[in-house]
């Protein structure tokens, strides 16, 4: 071998390492697209900045839910000299345990850290920063950030306007992209409902760091630099002062009213029993546990979440299907002798009132045995050639109608179905063709499978004010920048035709109008002037003392408010339902309370020892 | 002196001024990028005093000087005559900094005067290349001769073995590049293929596993056999050699399935009691098959082979075929040392580097950290670059040692693709340059030492931008005259200008 091919082959050597060398570069700088993105990240970090959160009015402009200062306290270790932990915890409200732990930590992790801040607690009140600001010169590291939280001045809603808090890591993968960790989000009621509007959009800016974390300039003069768009604000269709006075009422019992404006469908007041008082919101992370141990269940919405027997109420609906279905003229007389004698022996009781009646007087009576004929009228009907399995089917359709055993599809979440019957249902229970009308008689007063949520109850009573049809409840307005779905807007008529419900609302004006003696079951409801028209009921209740429940609206003619109050082991329909929503109806009508030592009764009653717990 | 020499060839001839132009080149550029590699929030001048461009800009100047002192004024001769006084002075220095060096990073390798530092070893690459030209230039020096390989070994390992003493082992890596020098001189090529296959082998054995290591080599050895024997045994070469592989390729499968239904039968005796004497069943003499390792059955097929293959190239008088025979002995040898090598001999910080480089562990925290930092801060120069001082990574401090060692991640950074692409060709110009001027000379100590030059200038730029790009472990050596320091820069100009002079005075008078 020569020595001119060796030193031909040592430079060939040289060429394949240098194109070697070169290659390598290329693939890292020019393909390969990682490094670049790795190199922003080490360089440059993300100051967030928080939008504010919108503002959630009632429909009055009162605002229900605010915004209000807290500070967050930051920790820069690396700026920390020994301090007086004690003092630190004094000025904080905390413990020296907490200061210790939190340090601790910090020195633990310091490399992590670097020379950044830390946030050591999170949404002190304003009060304890400015104690703390006053002594802050004696602890160097230490800062206060501003970060707003949620303020209510008024102590209205609870469970409706919901909770908002610091997010978890199933809530950041169940939406992806959309939040990070340390960003707060609307957990229930409408602060979750409208989270995409009340959130608001994160800025940032953007700084260039060195390798120890310590900020060197902002990136690019802040020509990247996004400002934070503040959430816009929601309008809600709740009168705040209706709403609190509900819970006044209902304070120390359980049940719920749902008041709603039949015009519009908008809800003005829901009410839940009990429930999460607004002082408890703003910081629901310390009551979080005091508030899901109680055996009440305050976080349980009974308004749209709790399925009840509607009881008496039911009737009408009942009334109004018999007239539809031509079974049922309002002239027409039953008898009832303390009840509805049926099959050999049984029977379905009523209370002592005159005998017979006409189906006005059934409504002011609110006669069992009445309804039961009404049933067994709807389900013998000749029409089906006694198929109770159609006719059962076709009653349940007409039922449907009127939005029970739907979600009536309302802007606010969690909403409940209910529960109306079929004929599968009972052919399950008894066998197909093994059934009729007595079987199923307790539907006729309400009673049975039937199940309604008080928002079923209230929007019932609405469509009865409206004489017809119902648009779908609501809970907010549209307003600037918050659209509502057009189906808000749309009439939704039952299928029942209008002509029959002056009949029954004849009914209900007398069962509150009537005065006391005269057998009407509301009379308590009554006030000078509302033309109050109502409907008691009186459901049985497996659970303990019957549940009393009353929807009514007011006034008769141009109904202005239709309430349901439904009050778990209240009794009568007449004890504590109706006197409630006539008092709220009172309230929402004409401003003020005319009747103290009813309203001092309702607010002071206290059944929770009735109530069986959980 | 000029004067003197005017019959002669002048300056303008004499001197290789590209060469010249090329190393000033480089450490401009160098001196440059040190500049843009310390960040600071008012920029200072460049000549600054109190920042490493001030201070890289008198080492420079300094540098300069040095160079026209050994291109003008000391006589080239003195290189060869002096070499062998120089280089036991340089050992001594080597030895003595052990023992009065503070402790850098664990290694003891500086001296300190004041704020003067500088590193024997860096001189110790000048001594042993002008030993080395010395004595592979002699009259009767016959690269083949053993007395002669082990003079040449014993020249280069010495300081070599004294600087992986002093725990400078990056350092010492360099010394291996003078093999490329012993090539040029007659040094049989196999060798360094040798050493090449075992590297391949101590990698393969490391990441992937002993067994596949094993066929690797019996693959490699077939096919040298197949090419380098007699032609007509070419194909019956490859049969054997390739089949055996790819029969062998197989073997770790069916084995494990048939150690599985001996396991499987045993596992069923033992649940079988009713069997009478089931412990004397000849199932259980077959369970030692359990024990045996596909490897072993492999190495013990090659092993018996081995005698048959050794009296054939006896026969055929392959002296090459019996070589190979030998290395596939020593291969297999260090197959199995692999591990312990690894881990026993290299250090730890030494053995992390290399499972990171091999991809074995992923650890950007730790020792990966400046690996993959740097090859952040060159990835995201992209085709042209951030531009002079845009850099963030390096002058913002991400990239460790981002002015000495890893320097080239601000070329990489600042001046992208075209920047590296450019500073590569200088080194290759520079290096193929050297070659050739060693090629042109007349007398085999300038060319030797052309060619030891040569082979410094490349290892350092291998191993340095390697390592920068994750092409090789972490070993802190400069990038020949870009990197900040006198010690570094005074060296390689003092390497090459030696050179330099050499090669003027074979011009001036041939």
């Amino acid at each position: 071998m020569t020595t001119d091919t060796r030193h031909t082959r040592l430079l060939i050597g040289l060429g394949v390492v240098a194109v070697i060398l070169l290659a390598k570069i290329f693939s890292i700088q020019v393909l390969d697209d990682h490094y670049k993105i790795d190199a922003d990240n080490n360089t440059t970090v993300r100051e967030i900045i928080y939008p504010t959160r919108g503002v959630i009015y009632d429909r009055n402009g009162d605002i229900l839910v605010g915004n209000k200062v807290a500070y967050d306290i930051l920790v820069n270790p690396r700026d920390v000299q020994a301090f007086d932990t004690l003092a630190l915890a004094t000025a904080l409200d905390t413990t020296v345990e907490f200061i210790r732990g939190k340090m601790q930590e910090y020195a633990k992790n310091r490399r992590k850290i670097g020379f950044q801040s830390v946030t050591m607690i999170k949404q002190i009140p304003a009060e304890t920063y400015n104690k703390f600001a006053e002594v802050q010169y004696r602890f160097p590291g230490f800062k206060g950030q501003v970060r707003g939280i949620r303020d209510y001045p008024i102590n209205a809603g609870g469970n409706l306007l919901g909770y908002v808090s610091e997010v978890n890591q199933a809530y950041i993968d169940n939406h992806p992209g959309e939040y990070r960790s340390g960003d707060y989000a609307g957990m229930t009621g409408i602060e979750a409902a409208r989270e995409k509007d009340l959130r608001g959009e994160k800025g940032y800016h953007i700084f260039l760091r060195n390798s120890h974390n310590q900020i060197e300039q902002p990136y690019k003069d802040g020509e990247f630099d996004k400002e934070a768009v503040p959430g816009h604000d929601i309008v809600t269709t709740i009168d705040a002062q209706l709403q609190q006075y509900g819970q006044e009422l209902m304070q120390n019992k359980v049940g719920a009213i749902v008041a709603i404006e039949p015009g519009t469908g908008e809800i003005l007041a829901l009410v839940s029993s009990p429930g999460i008082d607004v002082s408890q919101l703003a910081d629901i992370g310390k009551h979080y546990e005091e508030i899901s141990k109680n055996p009440y269940r305050p976080m349980y919405n009974r308004a749209v979440q709790a399925s009840y027997p509607p009881g008496s109420v039911f009737k009408l609906c009942n009334g109004l299907i018999g007239l539809e279905e031509g079974v049922l003229r309002p002239e027409m007389m039953y008898p009832c002798s303390h009840g509805y004698h049926f099959g050999a022996g049984h029977k379905l009781g009523c209370h002592g009132h005159k005998s017979p009646i006409n189906m006005e007087e059934s409504i002011m009576m609110s006669c069992n045995a009445y309804y039961c004929y009404v049933l067994k009228n709807i389900l013998d009907n000749r029409k089906f050639n006694g198929d109770y399995g159609e006719a059962m089917d076709h009653w349940h359709d007409m039922v449907t109608s009127f939005g029970f055993g739907t979600k009536l599809g309302s802007d606010f979440p969690n909403e409940l179905s209910g529960n109306i019957p079929t004929s599968k249902t009972y052919n399950r229970a008894y066998g197909k063709g093994r059934w009729n009308s007595t079987t199923v008689i307790s539907l006729s007063i309400g009673q049975g499978e039937i199940l309604a949520t008080p928002m079923h109850l209230a929007n019932f009573c609405a469509i009865v004010a409206n004489r017809g049809f119902y648009y779908i409840p609501h809970i907010v307005k549209a307003s600037e920048g918050v659209e509502l779905d057009p189906k808000y807007y749309e009439k939704q008529y039952t299928k029942v035709s209008l002509e029959h419900f002056p009949k029954v609302i004849k009914g209900m004006w007398r069962a509150v109008n009537s005065g006391a003696g005269m057998g009407g079951t509301a009379w308590i409801a009554h006030v000078d002037g509302l033309d109050i028209c109502g409907k008691t009921g009186t459901a049985q209740n497996p659970r303990g003392a019957d549940n009393s429940c009353f929807i009514c609206f007011a006034p008769m003619d141009n109904p202005k408010i239709a309430i349901a109050a439904y009050v778990e082991n209240g009794g009568f329909g007449a004890t504590y339902a109706a006197p409630m929503a006539s008092l709220m109806v009172e309230k929402y009508l004409t401003g003020e309370v005319k009747r103290p030592d009813l309203e001092k009764r309702m607010k002071e009653a206290n059944l929770m020892s009735r109530v069986k717990k959980d | 002196m000029i004067g003197e020499n005017t019959h002669k060839r002048g300056l303008r001839q004499s001197v290789d001024w590209k060469l010249i132009g090329v190393y000033i080149l480089l450490v401009l550029i160098g001196w440059v990028n040190i500049y843009a590699s310390v960040h600071s929030e008012n920029p200072s001048s460049i000549f600054d005093w109190s920042v490493r461009s001030g201070k890289q800009f008198v080492w420079m100047l300094t540098a300069f000087g040095l160079a026209g002192l050994i291109l003008f004024v000391i006589p080239p001769r003195l290189w060869e005559t002096g070499s062998i006084p120089m280089y036991i002075g340089v050992c001594f220095l080597l030895v003595a900094v052990i023992f009065l060096s503070r402790d850098v990073k664990g290694s003891h390798s500086w001296f300190e005067f004041g704020p003067i530092k500088f590193q024997p070893a860096e001189i110790s690459k000048i001594t042993t290349s002008l030993l080395l030209a010395t004595v592979m230039s002699r009259q009767n020096f016959k690269m083949s001769a053993w007395k002669d390989f082990f003079l040449v070994a014993a020249i280069i390992g010495v300081p070599m073995l004294i600087i992986v003493a002093e725990s400078e082992t990056g350092s010492a890596l360099v010394y291996t590049g003078f093999i490329f020098v012993l090539y040029r001189e007659g040094f049989n090529g196999w060798w360094i293929a040798l050493i090449g296959l075992a590297i391949l082998l101590f990698i393969t054995t490391l990441t992937l596993s002993p067994y596949t290591s094993v066929l690797i080599l019996v693959t490699i050895l077939t096919l040298s056999n197949a090419f380098r024997g007699p032609r007509k045994y070419f194909w019956r070469r490859i049969y054997l050699g390739l089949g055996f592989v790819a029969v062998m390729a197989f073997l770790p499968r069916l084995w494990g399935m048939l150690q599985d239904s001996i396991q499987a039968h045993i596992d069923w005796m033992q649940n079988v009691t009713w069997v009478p004497q089931a412990n004397e069943s000849t199932t259980y003499q077959w369970a030692f098959l359990l024990k045996v390792k596909p490897l072993y059955l492999l190495l013990a097929l090659g092993f018996i082979s081995l005698p048959f293959i050794g009296m054939r190239a006896f026969r055929l008088k392959d002296g090459f075929l019996g070589l190979s025979v030998l290395a596939f002995i020593i291969g297999v040898g260090l197959i199995f040392s692999t591990d312990f090598i690894f881990q026993n001999v290299l250090q730890d910080h030494q053995r992390s580097r290399i499972e990171v480089l091999l991809g074995m562990k992923e650890d950007l925290a730790g020792v990966g950290y400046n690996v993959n930092q740097s090859k952040i801060a060159i990835g995201s120069g992209g085709l042209t670059g951030k531009g002079f001082l845009q850099g963030t990574q390096t002058a913002f401090g991400f990239v460790p040692e981002q002015s000495t060692d890893f320097i080239f991640c601000t070329v990489g950074e600042e001046w992208g693709f075209l920047g590296c692409l450019v500073v590569i060709l200088l080194y290759v110009f520079l290096i193929v340059r050297i070659i050739l001027d060693a090629e042109r000379c007349r007398e085999s100590f300038n060319r030797i030492y052309g060619y030891c030059v040569a082979a410094c200038i490349f290892m350092h730029l291998f191993i340095n931008i390697g390592m920068t790009v994750g092409l090789m472990p972490v070993i802190g050596i400069p990038l020949p005259l870009l990197s900040y320091g006198g010690s570094s820069l005074w060296a390689f100009t003092i390497l090459i200008f030696i050179f330099v002079a050499l090669y003027r005075q074979e011009k001036k008078y041939f």
